[in-house]
């Protein structure tokens, strides 16, 4: 953006061929494109915090007419997964960061390193997500496909939770709304990592038009745009993570 | 009619369409569908809405036969309920929230603003691809069997009740959705971004303050829209979620969360068609528009009070009586934007020199019914008399006043207001005066009856109903059956004038609009250099002027 | 907004500089999103108690907390990783409206739900 030298004198567009390669041809200049499109990125993502909001209404409602069911199924989710989840998509949410940094900076070999390294991360958040889901699934915790409530009507049933936290018995049509309390677990979770994939999938296509010197040429607007998506993505999981794990620990 | 006319047409024997246009660029299938143009995707969106339109039409002619006895003599009640079902879904979601905006508004807006085309041209292209899978998907459904759960695919009904193919129009509508909101965010970005030196935002066309308006609610509506059927159809795969009170939800969530998209989609339906009746008030009555200012921001007024209003759909449901008082006094708000448009274009008239082409009689069309359908909007609003009305066939005649006799007339103003751009030629004048009059008559009879079926009290969605309720009934279907010859006439005289119209011109209609200052149809890149804006929109004397300086240099 | 736009290179430039953040701020801001994850996670073990505003109306602290943290964990994010802090006005007006919207859409619902139990006038 920096180096655009630009004859300002009048408003027709006459040196065409001046244009770099990267100019669509329907905008007058490089900064209108830039401008433009990440003005469009950040209305998208407008749409995604109307579209998480949805969610987050359910969620807000459900909780506060199940509360004590919402506090014994999030006892059931691993403080420790989940923790670590936060710490790797914060790390990631810097690496990309970076990765924006050194794009501006013309830094090839730095961009593939922070591009790759947010890629490893990504790609460890969803494992650790697919672990977690994986315990739901042997526990009868996933809702909708044979979900058992035995966790919450008799909690020592549960000697590794019920060591933890020691959670009374719930009455038996409290017990059944934690399937409600997991459905919006995997919804929202779910919801998340389904932008997580696409945003993994995302990388590698950066890591490899990266190789090729794409985004170190002044035109990095596709990393910094897709930085904006990647960025939005942790903060849904910033909220997530207390909503879903920290209800009631203690 | 009066002979006065503001046309103004070249000599028709020496006149002929530019060889160069959009049009006559590139040929062939592949090179319109996969076309960046904003023109070329507005057409491709002309011809499926034009279809879409045409299969809600033939839907709503099956229910007022139903409706012409009493007893369910044409179809069994689920049928019925399917038919009804389908009308909602194809007009509201296939029809009217694509219509203005995605056809007319991705033609002239990059005009109007002075740029070359939208800001996104391949999430433009997205999107009419978006609009063709909801669109068969949709056809899928009936073809399937259909689905009868009314639009608004009420919960438990929707989720635990029924049997039909909610899950496809769902998925079909979350699909549908999408490509409004790409539209939404294109036009806004467009609009922000891509506006030519000069083009300051009071020097824009209302056209395009009203569009921009309708696309803040596209971009922050639909999204509640599209994850709230993600969750009905959840609900039904899984039968578990948070809608259905049998597994503990809360079918209310689902209506405060249907009617946050859905009562803002009103407004994305109507914005668009009031920023039609902008442009023809002003055109025809050879007047800036009355009190510029205040019309632009009526328009940003209603976005944001769309935002506020949509429990009102809600009162009967069982809401809090507080939220009610709350709601209804907000929705008594929105009337007062949508009088400031009706009193200024009215004032634009005032003293004006009318005169009363097509395009111009359905914007006046427009003016009376919409103040019909809007001020009835207000009985709906007070909770008490809300409780006797809804559910009746007064809603069904009151948002039909907007829809069709609001949205419907504008877009069909707008259509032959911007003909002669789109393709070179004029239509036929007479007979299009003809069939705008006609939908006007054949509107009115067909749901002013209406009203007084729902004030006495006949219920909406049922196929049958008490004899005493069949004279009224009668007189609606009569009526229907003039507003479907009033509706298939354009069809017929557009598609016929295609060939055999007269040959426009730059500015057929003497309009200021920086539309009207390129060829027609226009160039690909809309105009040969970058325009300049110079002066205040709608500046009849600019134009006198600049014609003035055409003729002086010939 | 209500200046004109022109889209003349020399306007936008003045407008808005391409603001390149330093990598040091960027790792502070990493630091302190670590600390806040950690802190959130410590407080959610600790009964912070309730305060019982009105009868049936009792607010629990805990979530209020965690729910702070995370706002603020947000707003470092969207400033800075986000760039919004060096970005121009239409970008925070953006970003204002979306959080604006979701909460009319949360403040509304809820305002139905909380007010049901008050009754009848």
């Amino acid at each position: 953006m920096s180096d655009h030298t630009a004859t300002g004198n009048g408003a027709v567009a006459e040196a065409q061929h001046e244009h770099p390669s990267y100019q669509r041809h329907h905008f007058e200049t490089v900064d209108q494109q830039f401008d433009a499109t990440n003005f469009a990125m950040w209305l998208f993502l407008l749409t995604e915090i109307m579209f998480f909001g949805g969610l987050f209404v359910s969620y807000l409602i459900m909780r506060n007419w199940y509360y004590p069911a919402f506090v014994e199924g999030s006892h059931q989710l691993s403080i420790l997964w989940g923790t670590s989840n936060t710490a790797v998509l914060i790390c990631s949410s810097f690496t990309m960061a970076m990765g924006v940094w050194a794009a501006e900076m013309h830094r090839k070999k730095s961009l593939l390193l922070f591009i790759g390294l947010t890629f490893v991360l990504g790609v460890a958040f969803l494992g650790i997500k697919y672990i977690e889901w994986h315990e739901k699934w042997e526990k009868h915790h996933v809702p909708g496909i044979h979900y058992s409530d035995a966790s919450f009507l008799n909690p020592a049933s549960d000697p590794e939770v019920y060591k933890e936290y020691h959670d009374k018995p719930l009455a038996p049509d409290m017990a059944a709304k934690t399937e409600e309390y997991f459905f919006l677990y995997f919804a929202m979770t779910g919801m998340h990592a389904l932008h997580m994939v696409i945003g993994v999938g995302l990388l590698v296509y950066i890591f490899f038009r990266a190789r090729t010197g794409a985004y170190t040429n002044g035109h990095f607007t596709f990393v910094e745009n897709f930085g904006l998506y990647w960025h939005f993505v942790d903060i849904i999981w910033i909220f997530l993570y207390p909503l879903l794990y920290l209800i009631s620990r203690y | 009619m009066s002979e006065a006319t503001v046309v103004s047409l070249p000599d028709q024997s020496t006149a002929r369409i530019p060889k160069m246009n959009f049009i006559t660029k590139e040929n062939g299938l592949l090179s319109w569908l996969l076309t960046g143009d904003h023109k070329r995707i507005a057409t491709l969106y002309l011809v499926s809405i034009t279809f879409f339109f045409f299969i809600g039409a033939s839907l709503a002619a099956l229910i007022r036969l139903e409706l012409l006895t009493p007893q369910t003599s044409l179809m069994a009640a689920d049928t019925y309920n399917k038919v009804f079902t389908m009308h909602g879904v194809i007009m509201v979601f296939l029809f009217l929230v694509p219509s203005v905006p995605a056809t007319i508004g991705n033609f002239v807006i990059p005009m109007m603003v002075g740029a070359k085309d939208l800001a996104l041209p391949k999430i433009n292209l997205l999107s009419w691809y978006l609009y063709v899978i909801a669109g068969i998907m949709v056809i899928y459904t009936m073809a399937a069997g259909g689905v009868d759960t009314g639009w608004t695919f009420t919960t438990p009904l929707s989720t635990h009740y029924l049997n039909t193919h909610v899950i496809t129009t769902g998925l079909a509508i979350f699909v549908a959705g999408f490509s409004s909101i790409f539209t939404g965010l294109n036009f806004i970005v467009t609009i922000h971004k891509m506006r030519c030196p000069g083009m300051t935002w009071f020097r824009l066309p209302l056209f395009v303050w009203s569009t921009y308006a309708a696309s803040l609610l596209m971009v922050l509506g639909t999204p509640v829209l599209a994850i709230t059927l993600v969750l009905v159809v959840l609900e039904r795969l899984f039968h578990i979620g948070v809608f259905d009170p049998a597994f503990g939800g809360d079918p209310l969530l689902f209506q405060h969360l249907f009617w946050f998209y859905s009562h803002p989609a009103v407004y994305i339906m109507i914005l668009p068609g009031m920023a039609v009746i902008s442009e023809v008030v002003s055109t025809f009555s050879r007047k800036r528009v009355f009190g510029y200012t205040a019309v632009a921001f009526s328009s940003v007024a209603i976005a944001i009070f769309a935002f506020f209003v949509w429990a009102h759909h809600m009162f009967i449901m069982g809401i809090s009586n507080y939220a009610s008082l709350v709601f209804s006094l907000l929705t008594m708000l929105v009337a007062v934007p949508s009088a400031i448009k009706i009193f200024n274009w009215t004032f634009t008239m005032y003293k004006g020199s009318i005169t009363f082409e097509t395009p111009m009689l359905y914007a006046i069309g427009f003016m009376g019914l919409f103040t019909i359908g809007g001020l009835t909007g207000v009985f709906l609003g007070s909770t008490g008399t809300d409780i006797h009305l809804t559910e009746t066939y007064f809603i069904v005649a009151h948002f039909h006043f907007v829809m069709v006799g609001g949205m419907l007339m504008a877009f069909l103003s707008g259509i032959h207001f911007w003909w002669p751009k789109w393709t070179g030629r004029m239509y036929p004048e007479k007979i299009s005066q003809f069939a705008a009059v006609t939908t006007f008559i054949g509107f009115n009879f067909t749901f002013f009856p209406q009203f007084i079926l729902g004030m006495l009290g006949m219920p909406r969605r049922y196929a049958a109903y008490p004899p005493e309720f069949q004279a009224l009934n009668v007189f609606s279907t009569a009526g229907a059956t003039i507003l479907g010859v009033g509706y298939m006439l354009p069809l017929l005289y557009l598609t016929w004038s295609l060939k055999f119209g007269k040959i426009a011109g730059n500015n057929p209609w003497q309009a200021t609009g920086l539309e009207w200052q390129t060829q027609s149809p226009p160039l690909t890149e809309n105009f040969v250099e970058t325009p300049i804006m110079d002066h205040e929109a709608y500046d009849y004397e600019w134009l006198e002027q600049q014609q003035q300086k055409e003729v002086a240099s010939v | 907004m209500t200046e004109p736009h022109g889209t003349t290179p020399l306007n936008e430039q003045q407008e808005h500089e391409h603001h390149v953040v330093s990598p040091l701020i960027y790792l502070a801001i990493l630091v302190c999103l670590l600390l806040a994850t950690a802190l959130t996670c410590g407080m959610s073990y600790i009964d912070l108690g309730e305060w019982h505003v009105a009868p049936g109306l009792t607010l629990f602290w805990n979530p209020v907390v965690a729910l702070a943290i995370a706002c603020t964990k947000m707003v470092l994010v969207v400033l800075f990783f986000m760039h919004v802090k060096y970005s121009p006005r239409l970008t925070k007006l953006t970003v204002a409206s979306g959080l604006f919207m979701f909460l009319v859409l949360v403040g509304m619902t809820l305002a139905d739900y909380f007010t049901r139990a008050w009754g009848r006038w």
